[in-house]
């Protein structure tokens, strides 16, 4: 099979969608194209009809009651309803709330916006394999926690976190368990029953569904978890997220979902395989290469790795017919690397030096070999070029010297 | 981020990449920035009996901005005398490789260097070192 450029390895990003996906949604761009709050008619049954079709496959990936599931615009609203709809419901309960440093910014940010309404946040700082264990949870818990929020999988560098023990120990104590699955849902085993998990954010781009469509799961019972609302309106979603449903999307995302269903341990397999395979490849042709984040504990299509003495845009510049991410921010007027990387500790260098590494289920062995074999000859290229690179040769350990930083 | 045509060009075929050697009393040193800020240059001349810049040569850790911006200024500093190359202004570098805003932190990187090695040449060599404005 023939290479076509540029080669996307860009998943944890975004996703294709899958075709499949896009022959369920077509009708609902033309002759279906009710409205799912009609009660009076038949184009709004069948959008309604087709929403709880979507709701039901969407449920099932995570054991969840169809009731359960309210539609959002998508992940980053999910996880603000989460964070602002708990706070502001509990608040008379607690005042204090749990996440960590390495969230998403969807996370991260809601929760800064909570600290300006009065809230206490503690952020907690995984170590360098980036897993935030349910000890780590628990030792920041207080008397007046309300809410845990912390992610099944991270969305830079893979790591799959403990949702199971800290669901567990969050159950026990009587808190609310939020967790974003953006990158983990549909891609790893979740049961929000079997897990003790609360509230739920996801994603349909993720999964190779289309964009502008979330889900977040609310518990019904055993606890039955409120949220205030933050988008007011017509009542829709048993009032927690008012607003006329993307009936396409939904559609699509419920499709996304059924295929994740049936196709995920196939797809992890395959795409171990394949990611294995690119890793090995790396580590024998080159001589410094670090893996970001816990080695195994981690999403199948993700690798996240940091190349010394090279800065990650630079060879982003170099793998141009590649579609990559680096956790350097030298695009940005903040010259700041990613902010996970540096929380988990990889040092501001090897956070300069790190490319993220996505595969998918489009990905294909072909183009495993071609990523692997073309990133080997930039690092070498530009580690010829590195001055950081020249003095280590020399016998000058790097973090002796006294730097004119700017 | 698109790059304008001269910066791929300096990054695809940079020029004078090596290094000369540091100890030599005709060869002027500078080494700029910091790993933990994503660029770190290293640039070298080397200046002839009669006081021109015979050689000069460049490493870079940086983007591809801050490779190119060291490139073009080993081009520009070869045939200048010392006090010729003092002249050498970042906005020039920002002109020539047409910079974007955010980029021009690696054109200032790169007259920090030259500067930086001038001087080291000239205090090897009992010359007064130029006094620095503005220098953080």
């Amino acid at each position: 099979m023939s290479l076509k450029f540029p080669i996307y390895m860009d998943y944890q990003a975004t996703t294709p969608m899958d075709p499949r996906v896009l022959e369920e949604m077509e009708p609902y761009f033309g002759d279906k194209f009710g409205n799912a709050a009609s009660r009076n008619h038949s184009f709004g049954w069948e959008a309604e009809k087709a929403v709880d079709d979507a709701r039901e496959k969407l449920a099932g990936v995570i054991g969840a009651d169809p009731r359960e599931i309210i539609f959002t615009s998508g992940a980053t609203e999910s996880d603000n309803m989460a964070l602002k709809g708990v706070a502001e419901m509990y608040k008379k309960k607690g005042n204090h709330i749990v996440t960590s440093a390495i969230e998403h910014k969807a996370i991260i940010d809601s929760a800064k916006r909570l600290e300006t309404w009065g809230f206490d946040v503690t952020y907690i700082e995984p170590p360098e394999d980036g897993i935030t264990t349910a000890e780590m949870v628990e030792n920041a818990l207080r008397d007046d926690t309300i809410l845990v929020s912390i992610m099944a999988a991270n969305n830079e560098v893979g790591v799959l976190n403990p949702i199971a023990e800290i669901g567990a120990l969050c159950r026990g104590r009587g808190i609310l368990f939020h967790t974003d699955a953006t990158q983990g849902y549909g891609k790893i085993p979740i049961d929000v029953d079997e897990m003790n998990i609360d509230l739920l954010s996801a994603s349909a781009h993720k999964v190779y569904g289309p964009k502008g469509v979330g889900i977040i799961y609310v518990r019904r019972r055993r606890p039955r978890v409120r949220l205030s609302a933050i988008i007011d309106g017509g009542g829709h979603e048993r009032g927690m997220r008012s607003g006329t449903l993307n009936v396409s999307g939904i559609v699509g995302f419920g499709k996304a979902a059924e295929l994740c269903m049936e196709e995920m341990e196939e797809e992890n397999i395959r795409l171990t395989n394949l990611r294995d395979k690119f890793k090995a490849t790396m580590f024998e042709s080159l001589e410094e290469v670090y893996v970001n984040g816990h080695e195994t504990e981690r999403l199948s299509g993700n690798l996240n790795l940091s190349f010394p003495y090279v800065e990650g845009e630079s060879l982003i510049m170099g793998l141009s017919d590649v579609a990559v991410s680096s956790g350097s921010a030298c695009t940005s007027a903040s010259l700041e690397p990613s902010y996970v990387l540096k929380s988990m500790g990889r040092g501001d260098e090897l956070a300069h030096s790190s490319i993220r590494y996505g595969f998918g289920r489009f990905t294909t062995e072909e183009e495993i070999d071609y990523v692997a074999e073309k990133t080997t000859d930039i690092v070498n290229r530009l580690r010829e070029m590195s001055p950081l690179y020249e003095m280590v040769k020399e016998g000058v350990d790097l973090s002796k010297v006294e730097w004119q930083s700017h | 981020m698109a790059y304008s045509d001269k910066v791929v060009d300096h990054y695809n075929n940079p020029r004078n990449v090596g290094s000369l050697d540091k100890n030599d009393q005709t060869v002027g040193t500078g080494i700029v920035g910091a790993p933990e800020c994503g660029d770190v240059m290293k640039l070298q001349i080397k200046v002839d009996e009669g006081g021109l810049i015979e050689d000069a040569k460049f490493k870079t850790f940086g983007c591809g901005s801050a490779i190119a911006s060291s490139s073009l200024a080993t081009e520009w500093l070869k045939g200048k005398t010392v006090d010729e190359a003092e002249e050498i202004k970042n906005t020039q570098i920002v002109e020539e490789l047409n910079l974007p805003p955010v980029k021009i932190h690696c054109s200032v990187l790169a007259e920090d260097a030259i500067k930086t090695a001038l001087n080291d040449f000239r205090e090897k060599n009992g010359m007064p070192v130029v006094e620095r404005k503005g220098h953080h």
